[in-house]
């Protein structure tokens, strides 16, 4: 069961096992087993998200001690233009990305389904960007592609176009280029997927052959069904991460975010004030507010789950 | 979790009709499918596979092709072939930065093998206590480290570095190991709990019997039958680490402490992001670790990313 699957699971409580009898508890034990997970947890996650609260209503700049200022920080994100622009851009990113990259990962997926001769081959192949692909090394790779004299625009040449445009130097075009590195990546929800529909009972799909049913109806009253709790997991997880994006943008902006603050995400921003400016109560509103949409689209997503995910049990 | 490899390429035999199958148009129904229509589908199939693979497989294979070309070459031939070895770009990418690049990998090296171990040792001892120990407060723990596995790193990366900085460690690796040891990465605990989920709790019990504590179960009973998922969790670990820009980007400061990353960004800024041959060069050093990581470890990293779908 995934992640997402396990949480969901959590919220109904299952009927009480009891005939499993009560050992005697092993809280000794487990707290011991737990102690540097339980440790971590408060030393390097809570502690710190507490604090960034803190700090997200002072002025701090790491050398004079934090000054109290309220929902200043708040105020100016409303006044912020690049904030609002990173939102656009980080917005636009998700948005287009991930859908694309999880149709993708389906597509391939079902062509690659049960009984495809060479299956561990393709899967291989298409799964490899996916592990390489939050690389600098990539980023440089498609910083130098997408350039004026880039890899696309001398295969554009060779067929012909007469000045092609200079991708991530020209605003409109930017963003796409990173939308694309992203799309190339979708090898690891491809995999899921595969999982996915290797669980699919194969009699589904003879008996509504049977039934007479076409590749389209199968695909729309079996696949997707039963498919629907992967579907859902991979969409979760994907604009949970696409969100957090930043080594592509970084490299192929080369920091700036530019040309014009076109693939200028908003961790990329966030990271320009806190370490860049060392702004960093600014920096810890901003890190809240990440935390704030992630969470809003994490619940829309568990709440929009229950009209399309279908739960087999 | 054990399904996955057992069924992977089982059925060669029928494998063309089973294809011909998923891929049959909607209009001619099922009566008995010519073999010679399904075969041709299966070939068109298999040939749209390999075009649509070498696109994507295209621009790492023209880099790896262009780090032998000289500069002014890498800019006019989007080919693949190659007539010269240029091997120049090596010798050059390696000394162009403030360190020879051994050093770099030599420092990715160690957080790398730091991070490996701190992983495997504190996820495993909290993967063992979810799944298999009865304590207090089990369900709300077990909730939680489910949830920071979704939690954004922006949220607790600047304390963190107000933590680190006033113990004096920015610019050492110590921000970048010793999370590892607190069981942070917790995608690698839930990992390992799908994965004593499944071993038999007889095995533990009958050990139990035989006067055995926790530790002597843990250590002689689960850890040896739990060795997949500890290799599933030091690839992962391996090639995450490796590839980690951002923390590294933020605690490491003079160039002797560079990791790899870290290094190629600073490419872009001495070179002026011009000398794409030498640049290229050590791209292709640095994605090498990560591409065998790869080939010896698919099963590992296979299994792993469909039974807890981490990237």
């Amino acid at each position: 069961m995934s992640v997402v699957g396990e949480l969901n699971s959590l919220r109904r409580p299952k009927g009480a096992k009891k005939g499993e009898k009560e050992e005697s508890p092993d809280n000794k034990a487990g707290y011991l087993f737990l102690a540097p997970w339980l440790i971590g947890l408060f030393l390097i996650t809570i502690g710190p998200m507490l604090a960034s609260l803190y700090l997200s209503f002072t002025d701090y700049n790491l050398i004079q001690p934090p000054e109290w200022i309220g929902l200043d920080n708040f105020h100016r994100m409303l006044g912020d233009s690049r904030l609002l622009n990173s939102l656009k851009v980080t917005f636009t990113y998700v948005f287009v990305s991930v859908p694309l990259q999880l149709a993708l990962a389906l597509l391939i997926a079902l062509v690659l389904d049960r009984g495809m001769r060479g299956l561990a081959f393709y899967r291989s192949v298409f799964y490899l960007p996916s592990l390489l692909g939050s690389s600098v090394a990539i980023a440089i790779l498609w910083r130098q592609i997408f350039g004026t004299s880039g890899l696309v625009n001398q295969v554009l040449g060779h067929l012909g176009v007469q000045s092609p445009p200079g991708w991530i130097s020209n605003p409109d075009t930017a963003l796409s280029t990173i939308i694309l590195l992203h799309v190339w990546t979708f090898g690891s929800p491809m995999i899921i997927f595969l999982a996915g529909l290797r669980q699919i009972p194969r009699m589904y799909y003879e008996a509504a052959e049977v039934d007479g049913a076409g590749t389209l109806t199968r695909f729309s009253k079996i696949t997707l069904p039963l498919l629907s709790p992967i579907i859902f997991f991979n969409l979760v997880l994907q604009i949970i991460g696409a969100f957090q994006s930043f080594t592509q943008a970084f490299i192929v902006s080369g920091g700036s975010g530019g040309p014009s603050d076109s693939t200028m995400f908003y961790t990329l921003y966030l990271y320009q004030k806190g370490f860049g400016q060392f702004d960093m109560g600014y920096a810890s509103a901003l890190a809240w507010l990440l935390l704030v949409i992630i969470a809003a689209f994490t619940v829309i997503n568990f709440i929009a789950a229950k009209y399309w995910v279908f739960y087999d049990d | 979790m054990t399904s996955l490899s057992s069924s992977t390429l089982t059925t060669t035999g029928n494998g063309l009709d089973r294809s011909g199958t998923s891929a049959e148009g909607t209009g001619s129904g099922r009566p008995k499918k010519s073999p010679v229509l399904s075969a041709v589908k299966s070939v068109a199939k298999h040939v749209l596979l390999i075009a649509a693979g070498l696109l994507m497989l295209y621009p790492l294979l023209w880099m790896a092709v262009s780090s032998l070309r000289p500069n002014d070459l890498i800019f006019r031939q989007p080919g693949l072939w190659l007539k010269t070895l240029h091997v120049q770009n090596y010798s050059e990418g390696w000394t162009a930065l403030a360190q020879p690049f051994g050093r770099y990998l030599l420092n990715s090296a160690i957080v790398v093998i730091g991070a490996i171990v701190g992983n495997l040792v504190s996820c495993s001892l909290a993967a063992y206590a979810f799944a298999r120990l009865r304590f207090k407060g089990r369900k709300i723990w077990f909730a939680i480290m489910l949830l920071t596995i979704m939690l954004p790193v922006h949220v607790v990366v600047v304390p963190q570095y107000i933590l680190f900085s006033q113990l004096g460690w920015v610019n050492t690796f110590w921000p970048l190991v010793l999370p590892k040891f607190l069981a942070t990465d917790a995608f690698f605990v839930f990992l390992m709990v799908q994965f004593i989920r499944g071993i038999p709790r007889d095995l533990d019990e009958a050990a139990r019997i035989d006067g055995c504590g926790h530790l002597k179960i843990f250590w002689h009973v689960i850890l040896p039958l739990m060795l997949p998922a500890l290799a599933t969790t030091a690839i992962f670990t391996f090639i995450w680490t490796w590839n980690d820009f951002f923390t590294a980007l933020i605690y490491l400061t003079s160039p002797d402490m560079f990791t790899v990353p870290v290094a190629l960004r600073s490419f872009i800024d001495s070179t002026g992001g011009s000398n794409w041959g030498a640049m290229f060069a050590m791209s292709i050093v640095s994605l090498l670790p990560v591409f065998f990581a790869f080939l010896f470890g698919q099963k590992f990293l296979i299994k792993g990313i469909s039974t807890t779908g981490i990237k």
